[in-house]
């Protein structure tokens, strides 16, 4: 069982009156208790149990405008107490910062409405076993397939953000997750491997253990025996998957600290279209059951719903509230970024959206870390397949894709088809304009 | 050396009997003890943005019978929480009829001193050495927009005490200092970065006024790619500069050669073992022995003692990197590449220092022999898919070569191979070997662990560039 609230109010508040007591004008303090377990299957086989008890602390204290910060996983109280004493004193020597700041009090969340984020349903782990053996039975039903990967995880958390301004709060959520990675071998012995999963808050939301097995293995088997391409200028459509990378990319470009910094392509951009004009983008923390929901960010402060992009042009930045202070602004609780992200659907279908053209290149995979925040600049390895006239044709590898994201966040088509798989979501893209290098 | 069961009800004689009833009738497994400290300070935007410190205790019991692992971790070092591990773990192996390996090899070579590098150097002269480091690059001229620089260090005591008592113990410093730097000039931004690390003192490496040259290289590359033009896109030739850039190897070998990849055949190299994998003259070593470098360890995370592994020698696949479990179900023995994040992670096989060894040929001769093409100096990331071999880096300063000639500097571009093909690709191996600065650290699995590359220069004879210019 993860700890009550009340554990981790005496000690939150024990580490905040303590460091009171040793000279600190201000203390923010957080206490997480996690257990997970998980258990891993291998071709039909019990591969792997894991049990993970995790509990931590972590306090910052301020004197005046100076700050510093410990963590520990050992809270034993002589421990909490030498770390403390550090705390103060590398606080004392560390250089003053006029931004450094509590939260302003009229920020700090009060309200909390229930958002169903905690299941109190625990899974045995015969019962994932059970789940698992479905899933790579499902995912086995294909000839090609020689070897599946299958893993469930059941985790529950539960926390207590603490400050001496007298913010003392916190929450349960827990997690179910089960994945499939599927290997498919052809005549020359050549692999490939594709995957499958589901994440839930609540147990009983997640996708049947045949369905996440068949897609594992039909996604595989569709990639085998792909084909390099010349290297051209091709329309490209992200896959789901892939496509909710961009959100990630415009996130981390308009995080205050990014831009007090300077070190971002969007710097400067605010009230500025920086995507077609047909482009609404959300950030939505109080969905119910929502994989990224939160009733306040990491200081504590609020969170209300933005529309980060409104018909093509960029209306807030994600503030925490020292770059908040840096920039004259108020903090919007995105210190622990954004939690429920996305594009509002657009208006085509999939099924048109993959005939728009009649030759489009469309992304399932992409590997490295091409994303440069500073320039905008894009360039990563990419698989997937040929579609003509709205039919896959042949599967592709061992190509790049690259542009700059100022010109692909104006050339993008939005498809109807948003889910909410992840925390930050985004339908099937179309970008024009790209290139692909290949051969 | 911490003391585990100085402050618990669990006493070292109880935590043995528990051990050795868990682990009775298991073919392996530990009981891993970790005390770490680290510390963090961060220079950014002209102030001290963040001093922080980190003391982490905890433990992780494990227990493997045939191809299953059961693992249990907590940081609550006390009899109720390790018997509930135990319990856990017992659960999981109820048919368990295993018979435990006791043979482990011991060691008394140390491949680092037992330094800690968060005390030895004050708090304040940190401070004070982050704000030379900044008034020193911003007095590189105005178009200095952003300095930031960050010493991190960490003093990890790490004990394994196996069924029957055999106790493994090993003290491992590390540091890293950093400095990223961003110019702007004529609207355009690019940034640079460099760092420099190991298992030592922070003073091993700042010393001299050492520290100078870490922020004149951030600066260096920042420059280079103010003047950079976007790169070509297509399949070329390459030259890959020595050091660094061996995260190639690391990245499209190295990976492949880990021993649960190849157990499970979800390896392109899993039957190539005695074959030819890459061109003639092509060594390559997976190294834990070297003194004081990132990726060295005295023992690995399971007590074995590392070693100097042969990969690939002249072209031919030798060995495969393993832990105890992997080479027990292969057939073969341990050759120290057992490695965890750290208690709260179960043990894989990963590299430590992973090099390419020397050939004859001097870079120039490399560079000459290309008639269209880049060289690419240094790298960002890099990731590989195991299974189809395909993996990519991406530069961060590159060139590109045009009749025997290094050009105009080039845009990020990522490069893309694929792993089982790209060493045959390799027709010049060089004779400059050179270890990277200290830097690397390996994702596999959720775990990141610090490693170390090196090589000499090499020409590929045909790769794919990802940029922008048809």
């Amino acid at each position: 069982m993860v700890k009550d609230q009340d554990y981790l109010k005496k000690k939150a508040s024990f580490c905040i009156d303590l460091a009171k007591k040793l000279g600190a004008t201000d203390v923010t303090a957080g206490v997480m208790h996690s257990i997970s377990e998980t258990v891993n299957f291998r071709n039909k086989k019990l591969d792997e149990s894991d049990r993970s008890d995790s509990l931590e602390v972590a306090l910052t204290t301020y004197i005046g405008k100076k700050k510093s910060s410990i963590s520990s996983s050992n809270l034993n109280e002589d421990n909490i107490k030498t770390l403390i004493e550090r705390c103060i004193e590398t606080t004392k020597i560390t250089p003053e910062d006029e931004f450094n700041s509590l939260p302003d009090k009229d920020l700090l969340a009060t309200k909390i409405n229930d958002l169903n984020l905690y299941d109190d349903d625990h899974i045995e782990n015969n019962k994932k076993i059970e789940y698992l053996k479905e899933v790579e039975e499902a995912a086995l039903e294909k000839k090609e397939i020689i070897n599946t990967e299958t893993g469930f995880t059941e985790s529950k958390s539960n926390f207590i953000l603490a400050s001496s301004d007298g913010f003392l709060n916190g929450y349960k959520s827990s997690s179910f997750s089960a994945s499939c990675v599927a290997v498919a071998k052809n005549a020359d012995n050549d692999m490939e491997k594709d995957y499958e999963f589901t994440n839930t808050c609540h147990l009983h939301d997640m996708v049947r253990p045949d369905q996440i097995g068949s897609l594992a293995a039909k996604k595989t088997v569709q990639k085998l025996n792909p084909k390099k391409i010349e290297s051209e200028k091709i329309s490209i459509i992200f896959d789901r998957r892939i496509s909710k990378g961009i959100l990630g990319v415009l996130a981390g470009a308009i995080s205050a600290s990014s831009i007090a910094r300077g070190t971002s392509f969007l710097k400067d951009k605010i009230n500025e279209e920086i995507f077609s004009t047909s482009v609404n983008i959300f950030d939505k923390p109080d969905i119910v059951k929502g994989l990224g929901s939160r009733y306040f960010d990491d200081e504590g402060v609020k969170t209300d719903e933005l529309k980060l992009v409104d018909h093509g042009v960029l209306k807030h930045y994600l503030v925490d509230t020292y770059n908040g202070k840096k920039l004259n602004l108020k903090s919007n609780g995105r210190s622990s970024g954004t939690s429920n992200l996305f594009f509002e659907k657009g208006s085509i279908s999939y099924k048109d959206l993959l005939k728009l053209n009649s030759r489009t290149l469309y992304i399932t995979e992409t590997i490295g870390h091409g994303s440069n925040l500073v320039t905008g600049d894009y360039s990563v390895g990419a698989t997937g397949f040929i579609v003509e006239n709205g039919v896959f044709k042949y599967p592709v590898s061992e190509i790049t894709i690259a542009g700059n994201f100022k010109d692909i966040f104006k050339n993008i088509t939005l498809a109807d088809d948003l889910e909410f798989k992840y925390s930050t979501n985004a339908p099937t893209i179309l970008i024009e304009g790209m290139v692909v290098a290949g051969k | 050396m911490k003391d585990f069961f100085s402050k618990t009800d669990l006493s070292r004689k109880d935590a043995e009997s528990i051990i050795s009833e868990t682990l009775n009738k298991c073919d392996d497994g530990e009981l891993y003890l970790e005390n770490s400290q680290s510390e963090s300070i961060i220079l950014d935007d002209n102030k001290i943005k963040n001093s922080s410190y980190s003391s982490d205790l905890g433990y992780g019991l494990r227990a493997v019978t045939g191809e299953v692992v059961a693992f249990s971790h907590s940081n609550e070092i006390s009899k109720s929480s390790l018997k509930q591990s135990a319990n856990n773990l017992s659960s999981t192996l109820k048919s368990k009829k295993g018979v435990y390996n006791h043979e482990i090899l011991k060691t008394n070579e140390k491949f680092y001193k037992d330094v800690n590098p968060i005390d030895e150097k004050s708090l304040n002269s940190k401070l004070e050495l982050l704000k030379e480091v900044n008034n020193y690059t911003r007095a590189k001229g105005g178009i200095v927009q952003q300095v930031t620089a960050n010493f991190t260090g960490e003093h990890k005591s790490v004990e394994i005490i196996r069924s029957g008592g055999e106790v493994l113990t090993d003290v491992r410093p590390l540091i890293r200092f950093n400095v990223s730097v961003m110019l702007e000039k004529n609207d355009k931004k690019e940034t640079g970065v460099y760092g420099i690390g190991g298992r030592q003192s922070y003073d091993a490496y700042l010393k001299d006024d050492n520290w100078k040259k870490v922020c004149d290289e951030a600066f260096r590359i920042a420059s280079v790619n103010l003047e950079s033009k976007p790169a070509p896109a297509g399949e070329m030739k390459v030259v890959l500069g020595p050091g660094w850039p061996a995260i190639l190897i690391h990245e499209a070998i190295g990976h492949g050669l880990e021993g649960d990849f190849n157990r499970k055949k979800t390896s392109a190299f899993h039957d190539l073992m005695d074959q030819r994998v890459a061109s003639e003259g092509v060594t390559i070593i997976d190294d834990g022995t070297l003194h004081n470098r990132r990726g060295s360890l005295t023992i690995d995370d399971e007590g074995t003692p590392t070693e100097k592994t042969v990969l690939i020698e002249n072209g031919i696949l030798k060995n495969f990197m393993q832990d105890r479990l992997n080479a027990r179900l292969m057939n073969t023995k341990s050759t120290g590449n057992g490695r965890r994040e750290s208690y709260k992670h179960v043990v894989l096989p990963r590299m430590r220092n992973t090099m390419m060894l020397n050939g004859k040929y001097s870079q120039e001769e490399m560079i000459k022999s290309v008639d269209k093409g880049i060289f690419a100096v240094s790298f960002g990331g890099g990731q590989v898919d195991i299974t189809s071999g395909k993996f990519v880096f991406n530069c961060t300063e590159a060139y590109e070569i045009v009749n025997g000639r290094i050009g105009s500097a080039i845009k990020g571009a990522t490069l893309i191979g694929d792993g089982p093909s790209i060493l045959k690709e390799v027709s010049l191996v060089g004779n400059n070997m050179m270890l990277d600065p200290g830097i690397g650290t390996c994702g596999k699995a959720g775990q990141g662990v610090p490693v170390g590359v090196a090589q000499p220069s090499i020409l590929i004879d045909k790769m794919t560039v990802g940029g922008t210019q048809l």
